[in-house]
C-alpha cells in the first residue's frame, strides 16, 4: 500500500475506508522490518500498536466528528528519552537497557489521547548527547538518503524514520539543536518549540534549562497539528505556561543575521538559504540585515551550561532504584559529566559557569534587539549537509563546533522551525531554519506553510 | 584559565562517581583539555554589566495546591519494580556505617 504522507491523508484514508488502522500498522511494521539496517528503532511495540489500531477502527466505525482525535490513526514513534508506560525506555544507553517505565510522559499521553498509534521507540544519541546519532550505545542510525552518512542527532532515529516512511510522525527533544539538526540532515520538517510551551514531564532530562520537546513530520502543517496537541500546562512541569501564540502580522519581516553567513559554511548550504530568502522576498516578506554579535560565543556558553546541567541530571543514575550502575555510561556521557562537574567545581565556578551565564544574557539580548526590527530570523541549521559516519567521532570539539547555528536558540529559549529545501549535488538534504521570539510558533508556521505552498512542496520518502 | 591536568580529571571523576581506567585517563584528559581550552575565548566578552541567566521563562515561585493526589502516586510495588535488589519492599543500598563503635 502507498502509506499516507500527512495526518489529513491518514484520517481521510481511514474514513473513506481505503484501509483500516490495522492494515496501516501491518504496512508500517513490514516496512520497518525490511529496513532494520537503518537502526532507527530500539523497540517495536507491535502488541500495543495493534491494540490501539483496533480501537481506532472501532472509532471510525462508530463515526467521529471533524474536531475529535486530531491525530486519528497517525503512526507515531517516540524518541527513546520519552517514558512510555509498559514499553522499554533506554535513553539509548546501556544504563537503562532493561528499564520499563511505570508511567508515561505527558506528551506521550496527549498524543495517544489524540488518536495516534505508537509503533515503537526511536534510536538516538545516548542521553541526547550528540549531533550525529553515533553516540547511541546500540549502534548509530543511518541516513536513509545515503546509508554511509549520519542522519544527524541527537533525535537520529526519529528523523530517519519519518524520512524513510517508517512512521508518519515522530517526537524528539532539542537541547542544542537535536531536532533541527537531524530534520535538516534527513530532509523533514522539525520543530523546536519555545522553552516552556510543552511539558518535559516524563522525558529523560538532559539540560533542564535548555531541553525543548518537539516533533518531526513531512509538512509544516502536520508539525503545527502535533505542536498544538502537545502544548500546555499539565501540573507537572513548573516551567510551562499556557501562552497563546500571537496571531502573525499581515506584513512580516525576516532578519538575515550576518554572523550566520561568515566563513565555515558550505557553499551549497548557503545557496539553499539564500534561495529561500528570495522566495520569501517574492511573496512580499521584507528581508532585513541584522546582527547577532555574540553568535560566536554560543558554543562556549552552551558547552559550559549544558554539561553542568547534565552532570546534575545524570547523578540520579546510581543503579539502586532502576537501571545499571555508572560504569555502564558511554564515553560521551562520561565526558559531559566530567566537563560539567569541572565547570561547577570550587575554584572554577566563577571563571566558567558564572561567566557563561552572563554571556548567555548577552546572547538573549542580541535576539531581543533583533526582534524589535524583525518578526523572524532565517538561518542555516548546520554549516554542512550530512557528513560521513566516523568523520568526527575522534574529535569531540570539532563535533561541538558544528552546533554554532543551533545552540543560541536553546540558550535564549526561543522556537525554531527546520524546513527542507531540496538536495545537494551528493543527493543529501538541504534546508534552513526560522527562529522567532518566545511563543511565536504561529508566525513560524505561517512562514513555513507559505514556503511549502509557494514551492509546491511534495513530501518525498527516502525509501 | 589554567590547563586541565590528569589530576583534575581524576578529581572530577571522583566527585561524579565515575570510574576511569588508567588506560582511559590520558584520552579523556586530552579531549577535555581541548574543550576547556576553547572556553578561554569567553574572556574577551565584556560581562561587567550583565546579570547571569539561569532560565528563560521569567517565571518565579510556581506553586500548586499542597494536597496529595493519589492518582499521581506510584504504588510501592510499581515504585520498586525497577530492580530485584529489594528487601521487604525497600531498596537495598550499600551500608554507610559498618562497624559498631559503642562496644
Amino acid at each position: 500500500m502507498n502509506l499516507p504522507l500527512t495526518i489529513k491523508e491518514t484520517r481521510k484514508g481511514l474514513i473513506d475506508k481505503k484501509y483500516s488502522a490495522v492494515e496501516l500498522v501491518d504496512s508500517y511494521l513490514e516496512k520497518i522490518s525490511k529496513n532494520k539496517d537503518l537502526n532507527a528503532f530500539l523497540t517495536i511495540s507491535d502488541d500495543e500498536a495493534y491494540a490501539k489500531a483496533k480501537e481506532v477502527d472501532k472509532l471510525v466505525g462508530v463515526g467521529i466528528s471533524e474536531d475529535q482525535y486530531p491525530l486519528l490513526g497517525s503512526a507515531i514513534t517516540h524518541k527513546d528519552l520519552f517514558l512510555t508506560k509498559g514499553v522499554r525506555t533506554t535513553a539509548a544507553s546501556k544504563v537503562l537497557e532493561s528499564y520499563v517505565p511505570e508511567y508515561s510522559a505527558t506528551v506521550v499521553k496527549k498524543y495517544d489521547e489524540a488518536g495516534s498509534i505508537m509503533l515503537g521507540k526511536a534510536n538516538c544519541d545516548a542521553w541526547a548527547h550528540g549531533a550525529s546519532g553515533e553516540n547511541s550505545d546500540f549502534g548509530p542510525t543511518l541516513n536513509p538518503w545515503n546509508k554511509k552518512y549520519v542522519p544527524g542527532g541527537s533525535s537520529s532515529g526519529s528523523a530517519a524514520a519519518v524520512a524513510a516512511g517508517l512512521t508518519l510522525v515522530a517526537t524528539g527533544t532539542d537541547t542544542g539543536g537535536s531536532i533541527r539538526n537531524p530534520a535538516n540532515f534527513c530532509g523533514v520538517v522539525g520543530l523546536k518549540p519555545t522553552y516552556g510551551a510543552v511539558s518535559r514531564y516524563g522525558i529523560v532530562a538532559m539540560a533542564s534549562s535548555l531541553d525543548s520537546v518537539g516533533c518531526f513530520g513531512h509538512t509544516v502543517s502536520d508539525v503545527e497539528t502535533m505542536f498544538n496537541v502537545s502544548k500546555g500546562e499539565d501540573g507537572f512541569d513548573a516551567t510551562v505556561k499556557n501562552v497563546e501564540s500571537a496571531k502573525p502580522k499581515d506584513k512580516l519581516r525576516i532578519g538575515i543575521p550576518r554572523e550566520y553567513f561568515a566563513e565555515g559554511i558550505d557553499r551549497e548550504v548557503e545557496k539553499s538559504v539564500t534561495e529561500a530568502i528570495d522566495i520569501f522576498k517574492k511573496q512580499g516578506v521584507e528581508l532585513v540585515d541584522i546582527s547577532l554579535p555574540n553568535t560566536k560565543h554560543g558554543v562556549s556558553v552552551y558547552y559550559i551550561v549544558q554539561p553542568a546541567e547534565v552532570s546534575s541530571n545524570l547523578s540520579r543514575y546510581d543503579g539502586i532504584r532502576y537501571g545499571n550502575g555508572r560504569d555502564s555510561f558511554g564515553a560521551e556521557a562520561k565526558r559531559r559529566i566530567m566537563l560539567g562537574t569541572y565547570v561547577l567545581s570550587a575554584g572554577y565556578y566563577d571563571a566558567y559557569y558564572l561567566k557563561a551565564q552572563k554571556v548567555r544574557s548577552k546572547l538573549i539580548q542580541d535576539f531581543d534587539n533583533a526582534y524589535e526590527k524583525v518578526d523572524a530570523i532565517i538561518a542555516p541549521v548546520m554549516p554542512t549537509a550530512a557528513f560521513k559516519l566516523g568523520d568526527k567521532v575522534s574529535d569531540p570539539l570539532r563535533m561541538y563546533l558544528a552546533d554554532v547555528y543551533t545552540v543560541s536558540a536553546n540558550l535564549a529559549g526561543i522556537p525554531g522551525l527546520a524546513i527542507p529545501s531540496g538536495f545537494n549535488k551528493g543527493g543529501l538534504p538541504l534546508g534552513f531554519q526560522l527562529l522567532g521570539p518566545r511563543f511565536s510558533e504561529n508566525t513560524l508556521f505561517d512562514l513555513g506553510k507559505m514556503y511549502q505552498e509557494v514551492t509546491n512542496y511534495e513530501p518525498k520518502l527516502a525509501i | 584559565m589554567t590547563k586541565l591536568t590528569r589530576d583534575d580529571v581524576l578529581h572530577v571523576a571522583k566527585l561524579a562517581k565515575l570510574n576511569i581506567s588508567d588506560a582511559e585517563i590520558a584520552k579523556y584528559t586530552s579531549q577535555l583539555a581541548s574543550v576547556i581550552n576553547y572556553f578561554s575565548e569567553l574572556s574577551e566578552v565584556d560581562t561587567s554589566d550583565a546579570e547571569p541567566t539561569s532560565q528563560t521563562t521569567g517565571l518565579k515561585n510556581v506553586y500548586r495546591e499542597g494536597e496529595t493526589n493519589i492518582e499521581n502516586c506510584l504504588s510501592q510495588n510499581a515504585a520498586t519494580s525497577g530492580t530485584d535488589n529489594i528487601h521487604n519492599g525497600y531498596f537495598k543500598v550499600k551500608a554507610i556505617l559498618e562497624g559498631r563503635t559503642d562496644k
